[in-house]
Parts: structure tokens; C-alpha cells; sequence
């Protein structure tokens, strides 16, 4: 009982990080019908712009507050990361817009190898290491099994939550909000009605990409170490997320999220560790095969 | 970029700096953290930073010249002129800035150069612009590629082609002799030759059949972990597992396609790309089988039908009585794979013209129509399928004969992005576009480690090899902008009615998985 405890708040915890990244996927793929590919290796950026500003700011400028230094840097990677993927989608896919339907999916692909790439030029191919930070604990005692909970995994909950009600918001009570969703169901008719069609797409790269941000500081403080290919997985695995809860369906992509964590943490404990990336992408392939609309997606209609 | 405002057109120059301004503080946003500010590990494993604020700065320099000489020049070849002379400029006032004493003359005619070579080429394309009003209506008609005979289509020209490509090594030898050849003949010629064979078998798939396979690379893995195993634990020889491989492969592929086909589209992508996956990530941790991450080594070699390539007797040197030399080996190894690779294409080009291959082609424009004409879709597209995967596992086996060594970093999910990038940039359904594509490609990148005279441009730690998969990975994006249909545009449909004429790739669809 403890040890599943301790698990399911392990589980939560990676569930979160996969939610925050899954809901990019799910954003932009109920916009355009795209999968933006590149958006693990976005993730894995934002991790990167956290980690040098982190430094930068307790070295460099002298900030002592931790708490303090964490807001800034989380706000600060949100606007940097945003900026990133807004000139990414202004570059590499809106001249593909109309253009045949695997167009923007290479192109994805080559923006994805082109960041990994890009950051492992610029910033070394080694792991890169940050200091601990939020290192205290909370302890339980369940049946004679302690089981811990650290202030960091509390952080992480804290602010995802904190974030997806900032999030909820804009999207359901915004004019902006109202704009996405009119361009979600019926682009032409959008413009028709007066939305300017691709602003709101490149907000929605821009939302997607803070999202991923925040994702990216909060791993980056959990797991206290980055490297260049960190993308790739956790794009996967948060795309995984985004398919299981139904794509295109923002509380399916944090419900969806939540589930991967939990299972990854789960097999983990239970079975092997060797095989919890086979199981992530066992799940992928056997909700495309069986239910392709996701737990909570719209199945999609064909028409003639 | 373009900040316009509808009330008051501003001049170009004004509207053009106005575009370079923002794209330049957009860079310095871009570049900030990453590019300026370097972490780096001290002796006690801590990371700090090591500034670099020229980096960013001279990256915000180019963006932002780029885009003014960009904005001032219409014509898309004079633009390419602009961009160059203002990189120069920005290269000189760079050094001025840096205040180098030692360069400060080659700086300042950089910069004088540079502007010059701007404002001629702006002067030039004004006056083209006025000049161009009155004929345009005439050169906005395409000229008609349908009616000119498309090279590929002479009948003498493939077959001219292939003697060439066979005798290439031969040629090189005797130029270069055997030190300087091997590196044309084996990263140049067997290398590129393996990416083509790819691309055509992956073009059955994508191109043919229109199903987006992004784990093609799977079969690939099977067909080189099967050789390497079946020849270390049973012994078996190259020519026996070639078809074993194969054949594997298609028990693959039919395992994985029969539930994941009904899939579309994108969906179809991603399962596959799992699949890939999957089969690296067995390969990585089922340590009994497959060595686990340190791999399989010392795979027998190649042999000449049974003859080992070995210095002594009983070697194919002194069998055949000529002077022995590793590069014997390869040399065949360039035949073996060039055969192949022409075995998958006249497959290929043969089942067009069956019923099998016009079902692939009539599936990927309409599949609807396809099943409301009694075609099977499910069959059409597992043959498809098996087939491709077949010619990926040929391959595989190939790669592993020629490695002698297998690990499951070889099949990274890169590879598969390899392969369909190849496929769709040489145009997907052209078999001459593929090769054109993996040559451009694998060649290019590989051309990228020879360029060592850019080590004078940029000084001793510019290693230009470091760059390959970053331009790699920006040409697919160009590409897509530029060329979304291929390098080889235009298709010559199988079947026709009257006379065989090349249509716009445009016109062929892509299918939907």
C-alpha cells in the first residue's frame, strides 16, 4: 500500500510534465491537423533556456531567493520558448499551409533534427547538470512503508494545476479562446466571419510552446539533468498522451497525460524498467489500432 | 515579418530596415540564452557559464542583413546576390566591431565590397523591375513540360547510366589508385547506393501505394539482425541469409501492416513510427537474443560466392590470379549493392504495370473508389507493405555483411526520417527523383567532411562535419518551401490512354494511409 502510494505520486508527478507538453500537441493538431513534430525537441529547448537562466541568475546576477529565481525563470523560458516556436511556425510551416498534406510533417521532421542539432552545437553534446533545488521532503508513515513527498513534486502539481486553470480559461472565456475553437471547427468560415485565422493559429503555436516552457523547467528542476536528445522521448510519450486522451480534446490531453505518467511509473515498479518505453509505445499503437478517437475525442466522420 | 500599414505606404527602404530591425531583435531573442551564454563543466563538475555575446550578436547581424537585402531585390536569383553582398558587409563591420586590428584593411573592403555589391544588385533588379512590366504577360505562361521527351524516357539512357555507375569503381581505382579510392567507392558510392535501394523500396509504400511508413527502419533492423545472427550461431553464408532476411522482413511486415492498415493518414504514420520503435527498443534490452546495446560484431564477411576476399591461397586474389587488395572487397560490395538496388527498381517498374502495381497507384489516388470497384484494399495494401519491407530487409542484410558489425543505434528513428525525406524530396513515385535525392542528401552531407577550406573562413575550431545533420535537417524545411513536390516534378502516369505523357507531380495524389 505505501510503495503504491509512493508510486502514484511518482506517477502524478511525470503525468503532469507529459500533460503540459501533450496539450501543444492536441492544440495544434485540432487547429491545423497537423502533428507538430518538433514540439518534444521545443520541450527540450525550453528545458535548456531554463537551465542557462538558472545559472545566470544565481551565478551571474546574484539572485539568492530560490523561489524567487524560479518565477522568473519560468516566466522568462515561457515568453523565450513562445518566441521560438512563433518564429518556427512563421518560418517552417505557414508557407506550407495548402501545400500537400505530408508537407508539413517533413517539415516538422526537419525542424525537430535542426533544433536537437542546433543545441547540441551550440551547447555541448554532455549532459548538463543543474544544482538541486527544493530539496526538502515530506514524510508518511503508511503501514510501516514511508513514503515521501518532495517539495518539488508538490511545485510541479502546484503549478500545473495553477496553469491548466490559466489555460482553461483563455481558451473557453477569451475572445481569443473563442477564436481557436471557431477555427478548430471550420477554418474558411472563420476568416469569413472576420477571425484573423493565421494569428490564431500562430497564438496557438505560441500557447502550446509556453505550456511546453513550463514543462521544460519543471523536468529540468525534477530531474536535475538535461541533454540535447531529450526531446525526442518525452515528445513521443506526451504525443502518446495526447492520442490516448483523444486528440484535438484539451482535458483528454492532461487526462491522457496523467494516465501515461502513471503507467510508465507503474510498469516501472511492478514489471521492468527495461521495457517502459516499449510500454509507452504499445499503448500509442494499441489506442490508434482500437480506439483511434481517444477516450475522449470525436470519432472522425469520413465523408464522401 | 512585413509590419504594414494600410494608411501610409512607406518607401521600401524604410519598410525593408523597419523588417530587418524586428528580424534582428527577434534573432537576439532567439539566440539569447542558447547562443550567447555557453555551460560548460568545471573541474568540480559544476556547470558555468561562459559568455559569448558575439555569437549572438553576429547571428542577429546576418538575420538582419539578410532580410534587408532581401526586402530590397524582387527576383528570386538577384535576392541570393543581395543576401551575400550584405553577409560580407556584415562580416566586415563585424571585425570592426571587434576592433581587430591585424584584419581592420580586409574588414573595411569587406564592407565597402559588400555594399557595393547590394546596391548594384538593387540598382539592376529596379531596373528589370521597369522593364519587365510590359513583357510579363508573356512570361507568366509556363513553358510546357509535357510535350518535351523527359530524360528519363530515352531508351538507351538508363541502360548508359547503369554501365556508368558499374564501371565507377573501376575508373576510380585506376585514377586514385587503391588508398585514394576507397573513400569514393565506400562513402560515396556503396553508402549512397544503400540510401537508394532504401528510398525505392520505401518508395513501393509511400509513393506507389501512398501509405506513410515512418518506420521503415524496423525492416531494416530485421534484415541486418537477421543475417548477423543466422551467420554467427548457424554459420550460415551471406547468399542463403540474403533471402532469409527478406523473407523475415515480410513476416514482419505482415504481422505489424495487418492491424495498424486500416488506419489513415497521419494515425498510420505515428503506429508505424511506434512500431520502429518498439523493434529498437527489443533489440536494445532483449540481451539473450541481440547482444543488447554493445551489439553484434565480428559478422562473417563477404564472400565471392563462397570464395573468401583473403591475402593467400585459397583467396579470390590467387584464385583468379591477380595481386591481392582489400579494396577487392569492396569493390564488390559497390556490385552487390548496385544490384540489388537495380533489382528493386525493375521490380518496382515491373509490378506497375500488373495489376497489383495499378491497384497500388489507383488505391493511393482513391481509395473509396478503389473498394466500390471490388479492389481489395486490405491485400493491396499488405502486398505493399510486405514488399517494401522485403526490400528494406534486403538492405539490412547488405548493411550488415558490409559493417560486419550491428548495434541498435544504427536504427534510430533518424534513419527512418532519412529514408522518407529521401523519397519525398526526389519527388514520392519518381524512381529517378529517389536516386537523385539520395545522392543529394547522403552525398551532400557526406561532402560536408571534405570541406576543409572553410577551416581558413572561420578559423582551426570550425569542423564543418559538426554542421551535417543541422543543414540536414534545414533542407528538409527548404525543401518543403521551395520543392514540396521533389526535385523531379513531373510523373509519366503507368497507364495511359493514346500516347504516355509526363504530367505535373501536382497532379498525383498522395493518398491518405
Amino acid at each position: 500500500m505505501g510503495n503504491f502510494l509512493q508510486q502514484l505520486i511518482n506517477g502524478l508527478t511525470l503525468g503532469a510534465i507529459y500533460g503540459l507538453i501533450a496539450i501543444g500537441y492536441t492544440m495544434v493538431f485540432g487547429i491545423i491537423g497537423m502533428i507538430n513534430f518538433a514540439h518534444g525537441d521545443v520541450f527540450m529547448l525550453s528545458a535548456f533556456i531554463s537551465l542557462i537562466l538558472f545559472l545566470a541568475l544565481t551565478g551571474l546576477a546574484g539572485v539568492t531567493s530560490v523561489p524567487f529565481a524560479f518565477l522568473l525563470v519560468l516566466l522568462a523560458s515561457m515568453a523565450l520558448t513562445a518566441l521560438w516556436s512563433w518564429t518556427i511556425e512563421r518560418i517552417a510551416y505557414r508557407p506550407l499551409r495548402g501545400s500537400f498534406r505530408l508537407a508539413p510533417l517533413i517539415s516538422a521532421i526537419g525542424v525537430s533534427i535542426f533544433l536537437s542539432n542546433f543545441v547540441q552545437l551550440v551547447q555541448g553534446p554532455r549532459n548538463k547538470p543543474l544544482p538541486p533545488l527544493f530539496t526538502e521532503l515530506l514524510r508518511f508513515d503508511v503501514n510501516g512503508y514511508e513514503v515521501t513527498l518532495a517539495y518539488k513534486q508538490l511545485l510541479i502539481m502546484g503549478v500545473t494545476a495553477g496553469l491548466l486553470l490559466v489555460f482553461w480559461y483563455v481558451v473557453s472565456r477569451t475572445p481569443l479562446g473563442r477564436a481557436q475553437r471557431a477555427c478548430e471547427q471550420d477554418r474558411r468560415m472563420a476568416a469569413l466571419l472576420g477571425v484573423d485565422v493565421d494569428r490564431t493559429i500562430s497564438l496557438t503555436f505560441v500557447m502550446g510552446a509556453a505550456l511546453a516552457a513550463v514543462a521544460g523547467t519543471l523536468y529540468i528542476i525534477y530531474y536535475g539533468v538535461v541533454n540535447f536528445a531529450d526531446g525526442f522521448l518525452p515528445g513521443v510519450k506526451a504525443f502518446t498522451a495526447a492520442v490516448l486522451g483523444g486528440i484535438g480534446s484539451l482535458p483528454g490531453a492532461v487526462i491522457g497525460g496523467l494516465l501515461i505518467g502513471l503507467i510508465e511509473t507503474f510498469w516501472s515498479a511492478y514489471f521492468s524498467t527495461d521495457y517502459k518505453d516499449v510500454a509507452a509505445f504499445s499503448i500509442l499503437a494499441i489506442t490508434l489500432i482500437f480506439r483511434p478517437s481517444g477516450l475522449l475525442g470525436r470519432p472522425d466522420v469520413e465523408k464522401v | 515579418m512585413s509590419v504594414r500599414s494600410a494608411a501610409a505606404p512607406r518607401s521600401r527602404l524604410v519598410q525593408a530596415a523597419i523588417d530587418a530591425a524586428i528580424a534582428g531583435i527577434v534573432t537576439l531573442g532567439l539566440g539569447f540564452p542558447l547562443l550567447a551564454l555557453r555551460t560548460e563543466q568545471d573541474v568540480r563538475n559544476d556547470l558555468v557559464l561562459q559568455p559569448r555575446w558575439s555569437w549572438c550578436l553576429a547571428a542577429a547581424l546576418l538575420v538582419a542583413s539578410a532580410r534587408l537585402a532581401s526586402g530590397l531585390v524582387d527576383d528570386r536569383h538577384r535576392r541570393l546576390l543581395a543576401i551575400a553582398g550584405a553577409w560580407i558587409a556584415a562580416w566586415g563591420s563585424f571585425h570592426v566591431f571587434l576592433g581587430d586590428p591585424a584584419q581592420a584593411g580586409a574588414a573595411i573592403a569587406g564592407i565597402l565590397g559588400g555594399l557595393a555589391l547590394v546596391a548594384a544588385t538593387v540598382a539592376i533588379d529596379r531596373r528589370a523591375a521597369v522593364t519587365a512590366i510590359a513583357p510579363a504577360n508573356q512570361s507568366v505562361a509556363t513553358p510546357d513540360r509535357g510535350n518535351a521527351t523527359p530524360l528519363s524516357s530515352h531508351p538507351l539512357l538508363p541502360l548508359a547510366g547503369v554501365a556508368a555507375l558499374a564501371l565507377f569503381p573501376l575508373v576510380v581505382l585506376r585514377l586514385l589508385g587503391p588508398q585514394g579510392s576507397l573513400k569514393w567507392i565506400n562513402n560515396y558510392g556503396i553508402q549512397i547506393l544503400i540510401y537508394v535501394m532504401l528510398g525505392w523500396g520505401l518508395n513501393i509504400v509511400v509513393g506507389l501505394a501512398g501509405l506513410l511508413d515512418l518506420g521503415y527502419v524496423a525492416f531494416y533492423a530485421v534484415g541486418a539482425y537477421s543475417y548477423a545472427l543466422l551467420s554467427t550461431t548457424f554459420g550460415l553464408s551471406f547468399w542463403i541469409c540474403l533471402p532469409l532476411a527478406g523473407l523475415l522482413a515480410v513476416c514482419l511486415g505482415v504481422i505489424l501492416g495487418f492491424p495498424v492498415l486500416r488506419l489513415r493518414g497521419d494515425y498510420l504514420a505515428i503506429v508505424t513510427l511506434a512500431f520502429g520503435e518498439i523493434i529498437r527498443l527489443v533489440l536494445i534490452n532483449w540481451t539473450d537474443l541481440s547482444n543488447g546495446p554493445s551489439g553484434i560484431s565480428s559478422i562473417p564477411r563477404v564472400t565471392f560466392f563462397g570464395i573468401p576476399f583473403v591475402d593467400g591461397e585459397g583467396g579470390f586474389a590467387s584464385r583468379f590470379g591477380l595481386e591481392f587488395s582489400p579494396i577487392q572487397r569492396t569493390i564488390f560490395l559497390f556490385w552487390l549493392i548496385l544490384a540489388l538496388a537495380l533489382l528493386t527498381n525493375a521490380v518496382t517498374l515491373r509490378l506497375r504495370r500488373l495489376p497489383i502495381g495499378r491497384a497500388w497507384e489507383a488505391l493511393r489516388e482513391d481509395e473509396i473508389a478503389c473498394r466500390s470497384l471490388g479492389i481489395d484494399t486490405v491485400t493491396t495494401k499488405l502486398t505493399a507493405f510486405a514488399l517494401g519491407a522485403m526490400f528494406g530487409g534486403f538492405a539490412g542484410a547488405f548493411f550488415a555483411v558490409r559493417q560486419n558489425f550491428v548495434s541498435p543505434e544504427s536504427f534510430t528513428f533518424i534513419e527512418s526520417a532519412t529514408i522518407l525525406a529521401i523519397v519525398v524530396l526526389g519527388g514520392m513515385g519518381s524512381q529517378i527523383g529517389v536516386a537523385l535525392a539520395a545522392v543529394a542528401m547522403i552525398g551532400g552531407t557526406e561532402l560536408l567532411r571534405e570541406l576543409d577550406f572553410l577551416k581558413r573562413i572561420f578559423g582551426d575550431g570550425f569542423d564543418p562535419a559538426q554542421y551535417r545533420m543541422l543543414i540536414f535537417g534545414l533542407s528538409m524545411v527548404a525543401m518543403m518551401i521551395w520543392r514540396p513536390r521533389g526535385l523531379v516534378s513531373t510523373r509519366t502516369p503507368t497507364i495511359a490512354r493514346g500516347e504516355r505523357r509526363a504530367v505535373s507531380g501536382s497532379l498525383v495524389k498522395e493518398g491518405h494511409g
